[in-house]
């Protein structure tokens, strides 16, 4: 571990995400937003201004939205978040380093009646674990993946991941990433798209309070989507990482923007709209499943600057 | 005999190949889920779990790899499920981390490696190559799991059971080993299935409704936690290592020779034994059922009043380490191995018999009956210098002969 | 007492077919029994052969030194297997495609024309039959009554419109092996 451990937890990185408020606000005053009930009331191991709090936070709040937390198993991986479980009070199993879909799989066969939630980093998910993503997406597995990707392994150290940008020095790509020889970027998200297991698939980014609210968005189809039994699905989030990246929290935050020309945000596909199922009521244990995945020939991507809904 | 009852008729015989006798046992036992992925010489199991468990409403998966296979067991096993996973050598090497990560986290789950030879991609003949592999812990860290080997397909059977129980009592993955000659044979069985019973466990990740959540992990950051949760391990093993050594011994009572074996070498040494006997040579058969736990203290035993061991494997010899553990000098510990799916034939166990014979010298009578050398363990050894060999060697034979893996 | 048979021809003869008829055959009689192959990419097309072992106790090795028989239903069998016969153990030969005369003199030697018999009673796949009928009559490890009963039940299951052709196969290599010679015609 290179990260500092830190006292009190930094600021929301966005607007997004408010700090619980104070004893001391007046009685009168209206509570506008307050900690969610399953995220725990703890500092984090995160290192200031790390994307990993806010989307921790997004996805306490629509587990409770959508009902699912008491049957919720979520998956842990190896990274910065293996310690997620610390922080999201929900039923956890540790994965081994990029195995978390196959350990998903396996929890999702013999509980049908469990919610699934995957939550992996770039490292983990497009470099050590492709070969169990790309299967268990192929399967149609009804799980929700979280995808964050900084670029970089922040727990290691800092070292080149199969997500960082052209020319970017890390400490094991210090001269920069050189196409020619450490391979480009690995657009993951846009691969997984075309399989047809893959009922959902969308990039968002931390990039600005507008961006989160979006991409929460996003999480809550990819979860609407296991609700209502209708395949595979994957929320690519772009995170920063701003002691591996060598910035201050806000440049990291300024840098998405950069980051995201090279992974640009939107969604990717979305057969849940595709197959017209209804919207996803809050409780929906038992929702009737959705048509089989599309043919092929139905397999038209959004532009990826597509408005999200 | 006027009030003689009808006899029972005796319960149907059916003929079974190893691999689908270990498969049908696990269902029978309960078994949840079933992951894997094709690789001779255990095929057959996959493919008998793939006709089986959809038709029974179970869990089958065949995987995109080892590494798929073994971690969506550890998936399904951290629900509470009951899981069983296969593979041969190749495929059990990409298991390994895998089978760490669940000794660490304590989960349960029945695992079967049907050895094949090696090392590489080897070859599809039976070995018993994996010995080091699965009894020394299989994986990376500080751990331990036990290793059931059956030596025929009725005891298969009654193995995978009794593997499901140990499993979920100690919470720990559980290994079958066996090897391509039973995964490929028939012989004839009585389907004696048995369903362990389920306990209720506390630990497992299966939703938080009506209580804490719960978390299934390996980590523990902090040296000073890892380290109880490594004693909490060791203590644990302990406890195994007292309820499960598990071996069966077949003419040992007046045996001057004893031979170890464990699976398809042991019946080799079985019938070599008897064609020893057949010429005036007075050997026995102790056969290690559970390699680890190791059953040391009956072959210390024997070695305090045996005249020479004999450790026959289908491998280089891994096995035969363990033994020279256990017999701590006692006795001339001998080697025969053949290696890459060749199997001894008894005639080569006899000769390596004779050959041990003749090169050994026989024991004082009553020597060793009544006063048996102290039992000394790993911790209580005294330094001493490591020349503690018998006393007598036979004029003429070179005594560095007794190291050697003799083929 | 253990007696053991190796079968041995190319695949598609039928070879790990007679040695499970053998083996039910023998369950069906009380005996213990154990059944090995040659498994892997060589049953593809290649030389096939199984090892069957009979006995009336439980049985140890599954690699036998000797055998007690040898049926060899193709050239490369011979070449390959005959020298595994024990003494005074049985070489069974495919005349129809061996041959090469039997070099052992200290071995029965039953020769017959498998292949041919096959044909006659309604298919060369029948090849193995005729042979395990030919093994039976010198070396009666079970009766034939008894192997006659586990082709029944196992055909009758899986393919019943065969086993008229397979009972007919099995009869045909019991009487040719009690007419046939001692040496190789």
């Amino acid at each position: 571990m290179t990260t500092p451990l830190i006292e009190r937890p930094p600021e929301a990185t966005a607007g997004a995400a408010a700090s619980p408020a104070p004893a001391s606000v007046a009685a009168s005053a209206r509570v506008i937003a307050g900690r969610p009930a399953l995220l725990e009331d703890k500092s984090t191991h995160y290192c200031p201004g790390c994307g990993h709090g806010v989307i921790h936070r997004l996805l306490a709040e629509l587990l409770a939205d959508l009902g699912v937390a008491e049957r919720t198993i979520a998956v842990a991986p190896v990274g910065c978040s293996v310690f997620a479980y610390d922080y999201i009070d929900v039923d956890w199993v540790e994965a081994p380093h990029g195995r978390a879909p196959a350990v998903a799989t396996g929890i999702r066969r013999v509980r049908p009646e469990a919610f699934v939630l995957m939550y992996q980093g770039d490292g983990d998910l497009a470099a050590i674990g492709t070969g169990e993503i790309v299967h268990a997406a192929a399967r149609g597995e009804r799980i929700t993946a979280v995808f964050v990707n900084n670029g970089i392994y922040g727990m290691t150290g800092g070292q080149m991941a199969p997500t960082t940008l052209l020319g970017q020095k890390t400490t094991s790509s210090p001269t920069g990433r050189d196409e020619r020889l450490m391979g480009g970027p690995i657009p993951i998200t846009e691969m997984l798209a075309i399989l047809p297991g893959v009922a959902y698939a969308a990039r968002g980014t931390l990039a600005d309070a507008a961006s989160i609210g979006k991409l929460k968005a996003m999480l809550r189809r990819a979860m609407e989507v296991q609700v209502h039994d209708a395949g595979f699905a994957i929320v690519e989030v772009l995170s920063n990482c701003p002691v591996g990246w060598g910035m201050t929290a806000q440049q990291s935050i300024d840098h998405l923007q950069t980051v995201a020309q090279t992974y640009p945000t939107g969604v990717l596909v979305d057969r849940l709209k595709a197959a017209a199922a209804p919207p996803a009521p809050a409780a929906a244990v038992s929702a009737p499943t959705t048509a089989a995945a599309p043919a092929p020939s139905s397999l038209t991507l959004e532009p990826a600057t597509a408005a999200e809904a | 005999m006027a009030s003689a009852v009808p006899p029972r008729p005796a319960p149907e015989r059916v003929l079974m190949k190893g691999n689908e006798a270990i498969a049908e046992a696990a269902i029978q036992a309960g078994c949840d889920a079933y992951f894997g992925y094709p690789i001779t010489p255990q095929a057959e199991i996959l493919e008998w779990m793939a006709r089986r468990m959809p038709e029974l409403g179970r869990v089958f998966v065949q995987a995109e790899s080892e590494l798929g296979a073994i971690n969506m067991g550890l998936g399904a096993a951290s629900t509470g499920a009951r899981v069983l996973v296969s593979s041969s050598s190749p495929g059990t090497s990409l298991m390994a981390e895998g089978m760490s990560y669940m000794a660490g986290s304590e989960v349960p789950l029945v695992f079967v490696d049907v050895m094949r030879g090696g090392p590489g991609l080897g070859s599809i003949g039976p070995s018993q190559g994996d010995y080091f592999q699965m009894v020394k812990g299989h994986g990376h860290g500080d751990y331990r799991t036990p290793v059931l080997a059956p030596s025929s397909i009725a005891e298969a059977i009654a193995l995978v059971a009794d593997a499901f129980e140990i499993a979920e009592r100690f919470r720990t993955p559980v290994v079958i080993l066996a090897d391509g000659t039973l995964g490929q044979a028939m012989e004839p069985v009585v389907p004696a299935y048995r369903n362990p019973a389920r306990q209720v466990f506390d630990w497992a990740a299966t939703g938080a409704t009506g209580r804490r959540p719960r978390v299934v992990r390996s980590l523990h950051l902090k040296p000073e936690d890892l380290e109880a949760h490594n004693e909490h391990l060791q203590a644990k093993y302990r406890a195994i290592e007292a309820a499960e050594t598990r071996w069966t011994g077949e003419l040992l009572d007046d045996a001057e020779l004893v031979i170890v074996a464990y699976g398809t070498a042991a019946r080799v040494a079985r019938t070599a034994i008897r064609r020893a006997r057949e010429g005036g040579l007075r050997a026995g058969l102790l056969r290690p059922i559970s390699l680890w736990p190791f059953p040391s203290a009956p072959i210390a035993e024997l070695a305090s009043r045996a005249r020479g061991i004999l450790v026959v494997e289908l491998s280089a010899g891994q096995m035969v380490e363990d033994v020279r553990l256990a017999v701590e000098g006692r006795a001339p510990v001998a080697f025969h191995g053949r290696t890459g799916g060749m199997v001894p034939t008894p005639d080569e166990v006899l000769v390596s018999l004779r050959h041990l014979w003749a090169i050994t010298a026989p024991r004082p009578p009553e020597a060793g009956r009544d006063e048996r050398p102290p039992r000394r363990t790993a911790r209580s050894v005294p330094i001493e210098p490591s020349m503690r060999r018998p006393a007598s060697t036979p004029e003429g034979v070179d005594e560095p002969a007794f190291q050697e893996v003799w083929r | 007492m253990e007696r053991s048979t190796i079968f041995a021809g190319f695949g598609g003869q039928g070879i790990l077919f007679a040695g499970n008829i053998l083996a039910r055959a023998a369950m069906a009689e009380g005996l213990e029994v154990f059944w090995i192959p040659s498994y892997g990419p060589e049953m593809r097309g290649g030389t096939a052969s199984c090892t069957v072992i009979v006995a009336e106790e439980p049985i140890g090795s599954p690699v036998i030194d000797r055998a007690d028989a040898v049926v060899a239903l193709n050239p490369p069998s011979m070449a390959r297997f005959e020298a595994s016969v024990g003494p005074r153990g049985l070489l069974v030969l495919n005349t129809s495609l061996i041959e090469a005369q039997p070099s052992r003199t200290d071995i029965e030697v039953v020769a017959v024309p498998c292949t041919a018999l096959a044909r006659t009673a309604g298919d060369d796949k029948l090849v193995s039959v005729v042979a395990l009928g030919a093994l039976i009559a010198r070396r009666p490890l079970v009766p034939l009554a008894a192997v006659r009963r586990a082709l029944e039940v196992v055909l009758l299951a899986k393919r019943p419109e065969i086993l008229a052709a397979d009972l007919a196969a099995l009869e045909a290599g019991y009487a040719a092996a009690l007419e046939g010679a001692l040496t190789p015609v």
